[in-house]
């Protein structure tokens, strides 16, 4: 399945943590992705596996979330007011 | 399968693997409070981690008949029947009320707890070589005689807790450990389709078939497992619901193909749908099957 990939400077309208140390990078959430913004890390987590990466454009579907089946993404939506640059995360 | 050099069996284009290029998000932290939470990773009812296979589709289904059980309001008057399985290694981390009972005899067991508390919701979850295979009368009996019970099956085509053989569900040209040239019908036999089967008894209130491979694919199910629950909870007889689950690990395929091969192998012989809706046995006409999904059980994968 090929998917476009996202425009260049687009804004996320969500965003998910991932929980790298639970995954067991079945890669099950890239293809789920419907704006493909998610990649498989060249690095493995501390049990020997690749993990997603998240890139700008997010729409906070949830797909990757119905998908998982070790749990690994937690999923949030912005407001539709505050789109434009994503806020700050605490203890970046 | 290498992801950061894209190798070329993924498919995926120049330009899509332009991406990695793009600026990476820090997913190690939840964003401040204008955001809103809009699905949390853990269940609620899942406590710690599970033991299954990078790519297994089990876990999946478990997550959304257990938040199914939130949604319903019922999770304290729920009681789980379990078989044996893989999905075994769920009863020490499930918060639901569980007895697990020798292989195929959950719906029996589950008979046995919805007659004493008939105002239990029992349901129960089996694997294709729990149910198919070792309690095949079990399940056939229990619909004939329209137990007011919630059956889950996990269907993969293999016995997974023991090492990948063949079961009853395996379709032909499958490749098993004890079917490694495919299943041949001369030698193993035909798949028996036991949605289709039980979906054709008399006692039976929602029969209905999904899978977990694709996002579409797992609501769609959560759906049918929200509807046989309802069955259950107006007295329309036994509800089955079966769910094909992907196990890359017994089908010897890397984890990333399962929902792929399960898409080209598995679901031609089981197609996804309702096979039996609203207690047709016991007469009753209004029911809380409305619209049938069966058209958007075919998922996006």
């Amino acid at each position: 399945m090929t998917r476009e990939p996202p425009a260049e400077g687009r804004v996320s309208r969500g965003t998910v943590t991932i929980d790298v140390d639970a995954c067991k990078g079945c890669e099950l959430c890239i293809p789920a992705c419907p704006p493909g913004v998610l990649s498989m890390s060249s690095q493995v987590n501390a049990i020997g596996y690749r993990f997603p990466l998240l890139s700008e454009g997010c729409t906070g579907c949830t797909a990757c979330q119905m998908v998982c089946p070790d749990f690994v993404f937690e999923v949030y939506r912005f407001p539709r007011e505050a789109q434009a640059p994503a806020p700050e995360r605490e203890n970046p | 399968m290498t992801g950061a050099s894209t190798p070329p069996e993924t498919g995926r284009s120049p330009e899509a693997s332009a991406r990695h290029t793009l600026p990476l998000v820090d997913t190690t932290t939840a964003p401040l409070p204008p955001a809103t939470k809009a699905a949390a990773a853990q269940p609620d009812l899942i406590l710690g981690a599970h033991s299954l296979c990078p790519g297994c589709g089990e876990p999946v289904a478990l997550r959304i008949l257990l938040e199914t059980l939130q949604d319903l309001g019922i999770v304290d008057r729920s009681i789980g029947v379990v078989g044996h399985g893989c999905y075994g290694s769920f009863v020490r981390i499930m918060d639901v009320d569980v007895l697990q009972c020798l292989h195929g005899r959950a719906p029996s067991c589950a008979t046995g707890i919805k007659r004493v508390r008939p105002s239990a919701v029992v349901f129960t979850l089996q694997g294709d070589g729990d149910m198919v295979n070792e309690g095949l009368q079990e399940v056939l009996h229990s619909a004939a005689r329209g137990e007011n019970i919630t059956c889950i099956l996990l269907n993969n085509g293999v016995f997974g807790d023991t090492g990948g053989q063949a079961t009853a569900t395996t379709v032909l040209g499958q490749r098993t450990k004890t079917s490694l040239d495919g299943r041949d019908a001369e030698q193993h036999g035909y798949p028996i389709p036991i949605a289709e089967l039980v979906a054709s008894l008399q006692g039976v209130g929602y029969v209905a078939r999904g899978a977990v491979s694709s996002a579409g694919q797992v609501q769609a199910t959560k759906r049918m497992i929200r509807r046989a629950l309802e069955s259950q909870l107006a007295g329309q007889g036994l509800s089955l619901v079966e769910i094909v689950t992907m196990c890359p690990t017994g089908w010897f395929v890397p984890a990333s193909e399962g929902a792929n091969y399960q898409h080209q192998s598995m679901e031609p012989i089981y197609p996804m749908g309702e096979l039996a809706v609203a207690g047709r046995a016991r007469g009753t006409a209004s029911g809380p099957v409305g619209d049938s999904i069966a058209g958007t059980a075919g998922g996006t994968s």
